[in-house]
């Protein structure tokens, strides 16, 4: 593969388009609804009616709103019609030529969309997943071919730094630096991880990455082995994605046939192959060194750092580890420069985030929007507000992060924001709760998948999450003292400073989130015979 | 070889290069309570009652997996320490069924000792009372799964030192214990030399020469460090 020879086929899959396009979700929020039988009924009718040489009925990834699937775009009237059902998906066919349709209408103008900054997502539902080809039509590689050709790997390791880009998997470590210390590394044998054990509750960022988009997640990666100087790369991915794997998968292999990974790619000296990991399972493989021990063959547990991956990491070795989303931002970091990126969003935190909107809203689905878009914007505008009620609070971090009250909505959204409000950015997951909300049966909720999800090495993520456990239990219960509100205290502050790894450390997060803004929920909640000593009036 | 000199405690320490905090604080006789730590192995890290206070880091640093460094200031016994290894403590003795009464290590127990140096007289916690097996099928040895801290020094030194690798951990969380072979009766699992390190290794009583009773359990410990120096340094120290 040379770069004439991209160009020829990227030139290839533009003029190949038909008049008029169908594009079908095929990611899995959408499928689960029915989506393969509505797209069946499509294929079929437009074999029945001659148009095949006119229509393209296409496969894409997510187009966001998957609270309202199956759904289905068309081009190029840019019309978006949702739920979708065999029954009336012929009639989009019809509207085709301007007739009416019955399958209902997507308003495409609403806040949910028109406030999107698509970068991340900006193939995602525009292109088949499964097809290289289309990824390749809309510029895809040609960023590595640059990377390759124009940049050393200092030079790109520069324009990461110089971009803002910040680790997207929760921490918000600068990515540019992550890297560079990796680089910086001596050794002959690196290695590049994706991590894509997304297993907050509530979250399906990284899934809809892979689904919609998975070359960018490969080319991302491959750039990034050039700049640190590793020729092997893997993907750990949750078992629950399949339909990701057989993605990422049929992905790979497919770059591979056009040499775009593998050996010498595109003549220029640089060896990169990528391998997919399976987990099996535990949450607390998406910590980075329990991840490691994972893709060696060992038992998911964390171990101490330092040593970092980046010094020590897969068996040994300098290991530079990206969520999914920090890969999906190299390659328009590269194609548009460092500065573009830099300019959106705010000033510590560049870019844009995908953010997994669900719980009691009105829009569930996929958002991108700039950094610093406030909590108000997207929860009310963007999610159109709560089904019932009022909103109370929005949950971020999952069972690492904390929940928002309503009266801090105007905070925009970036990782120092968040973490004054005693929560996180994580990895995406932005859970609405209304005012039937129990914010002490929320705290419990998460301490009970902490306490599960706990691989058991340290004493205090083992013991201590099954004992905050059985203490939360027993304030919603009603059957707490003021004493047990006490031990809860102190035994959060000390899971959260004696624990080994991430899951432990932060497993206390939701419950001094919840204790700081609804401590009156807590108190309401104790032995009725302690509300008077507390002072708390039985309304 | 270079030294590093660091502060412990307000006292100037001067050890070899690589030397880890734990180290240093022993050779310089400052106690640091260790539960999981065992030498001649690997440490785990994971019992965290060696946690330390280092001047500059905003977490709490384990003893006994972290180097000490050039101008390093540690803590190793601030109130805060003292109140997190006692609640850690009292975690341990909820989460099992350790009644020293009857058991074979009374006297001579790592964890009771320990619960007593850090002031443990009861749990704040709720006894889980965890229903555990005794597994009796191998014909020197027994263990007993309600004593088990989970620290990890039996898989350790089996696997290091005696090369056997007879046991590991199983599931996870609340549900962790220390599995032999394939999940086998102990007496079942060809690997076990039935060297004994185990026994000699384990804190608490969870792992015992069948025969004694109460308060008998003896241990050669001075066996694991003579076998790792004989091996490491050619040095036959008995």
């Amino acid at each position: 593969m040379d770069i004439s020879e991209l160009y020829r086929l990227a030139e290839r899959g533009r003029s190949r388009r038909k008049p008029f396009r169908i594009r079908c979700c095929m990611a899995a929020g959408c499928q689960s609804s029915g989506a393969i039988a509505v797209k069946q009924v499509l294929a079929d009718a437009l074999s029945a009616a001659g148009l095949n040489d006119k229509v393209e009925l296409c496969s894409v990834g997510c187009l966001r709103f998957c609270g309202h699937g199956p759904m289905i775009a068309t081009d190029p009237d840019e019309a978006l019609y949702e739920r979708v059902t065999p029954e009336n998906a012929c009639s989009i066919l019809g509207a085709l030529n301007g007739e009416s349709s019955m399958a209902p209408r997507c308003d495409g103008n609403q806040p949910f969309f028109a406030d999107q900054l698509p970068i991340v997502l900006e193939n995602s539902g525009q292109i088949d997943p499964s097809r290289i080809e289309d990824y390749i039509a809309v510029g895809g590689y040609e960023s590595l071919y640059q990377v390759l050709y124009d940049l050393t790997p200092a030079e790109t390791v520069a324009a990461i730094t110089q971009s803002g880009l910040r680790g997207r998997g929760g921490g918000g470590y600068p990515t540019g630096l992550k890297w560079s210390t990796v680089a910086k590394m001596s050794g002959d044998q690196k290695y590049v991880i994706c991590n894509a054990d997304e297993g907050d509750p509530g979250a399906f960022m990284d899934r809809s990455v892979l689904e919609s988009d998975p070359h960018r997640v490969l080319e991302g990666m491959a750039i990034s082995g050039y700049a640190i100087g590793a020729s092997h790369g893997f993907i750990y991915v949750r078992a629950e994605y399949p339909l990701a794997i057989q993605r990422l998968q049929k992905a790979i292999q497919q770059a591979k046939r056009y040499g775009l990974l593998g050996s010498q790619i595109f003549d220029a000296g640089f060896d990169f192959k990528i391998d997919i990991r399976i987990g099996a399972g535990a949450f607390v493989c998406g910590e980075e060194t329990a991840l490691i021990h994972s893709i060696e063959g060992r038992r998911g547990n964390p171990r101490p750092r330092p040593p970092y991956p980046a010094e020590s990491g897969l068996w040994g070795c300098p290991t530079l580890i990206n969520n999914v989303e920090t890969f999906a931002n190299i390659t328009p970091i590269i194609r548009n420069g460092p500065d573009w990126f830099r300019n959106i969003g705010t000033a510590g935190s560049a870019g844009t985030k995908v953010f997994a909107l669900t719980g009691k809203v009105q829009n569930t689905g996929l958002i991108e929007v700039p950094m610093g878009t406030t909590l108000r914007r997207i929860v009310e505008a963007m999610g159109g507000g709560v089904t019932e009620g009022r909103v109370k609070a929005v949950q971020t971090g999952g069972p690492s992060g904390g929940c928002i009250p309503a009266q801090f909505f105007d905070t925009p959204v970036d990782y120092e924001s968040l973490q004054k409000l005693g929560t996180i950015m994580g990895s995406g997951g932005m859970i609405v709760m209304d005012d039937n909300t129990s914010m002490v049966e929320i705290a419990q909720f998460y301490m009970e998948f902490c306490r599960e999800e706990s691989c058991g090495k340290c004493v205090p993520c083992r013991a201590g999450t099954v004992q905050l456990h059985e203490l939360l239990s027993k304030i919603v219960n009603h059957q707490a003292t003021v004493v047990d509100l006490e031990h809860l205290e102190a035994l959060c502050q000390m899971v959260q400073e004696m624990s080994l790894c991430g899951l432990g450390q932060s497993a206390p997060n939701p419950v001094l989130s919840t204790l700081r803004y609804f401590r009156d929920e807590y108190l309401a909640r104790l032995k009725p015979s302690m509300l008077e000593e507390v002072g708390h009036h039985v309304r | 070889m270079s030294v590093n000199t660091l502060k412990i405690d307000g006292q100037d320490i001067a050890v070899e290069e690589g030397a880890t905090i734990l180290q240093a604080a022993r050779e310089a006789k400052i106690p640091i309570p260790t539960l999981c730590y065992l030498e001649g192995v690997s440490p785990a890290a994971a019992c965290r009652m060696c946690l330390v206070e280092v001047k500059g880091s905003p977490k709490l640093l384990p003893a006994c997996h972290t180097a000490a460094l050039e101008g390093m200031e540690v803590s190793t016994n601030t109130p805060k320490l003292q109140s997190f290894r006692r609640m850690n403590m009292e975690l341990l003795f909820a989460e099992g069924n350790h009644v020293c009464a009857v058991c074979v290590a009374n006297g001579n127990c790592e964890l009771q000792d320990l619960a007593i140096r850090v002031g443990m007289d009861h749990s704040r916690f709720a006894y889980r009372f965890p229903d555990r097996k005794v597994d009796m099928s191998h014909p020197q040895f027994g263990i007993d799964h309600n004593r088990c801290i989970l620290c990890t020094r039996c898989v350790r030194v089996c696997d290091e030192i005696e090369g056997a690798h007879v046991w590991d951990v199983a599931q996870r969380g609340e549900h962790c214990f220390i599995v032999s072979g394939m999940n086998q009766p102990w007496g079942k699992v060809d690997a076990c030399t039935s060297c004994g390190k185990c026994v000699d290794a384990c804190p608490t009583g969870a792992i015992f020469r069948k025969g004694s009773t109460i308060g008998e359990k003896e241990r050669d410990r001075e066996k694991l460090s003579f076998l790792v120096t004989a091996r490491e340094k050619q040095q036959w120290t008995r």
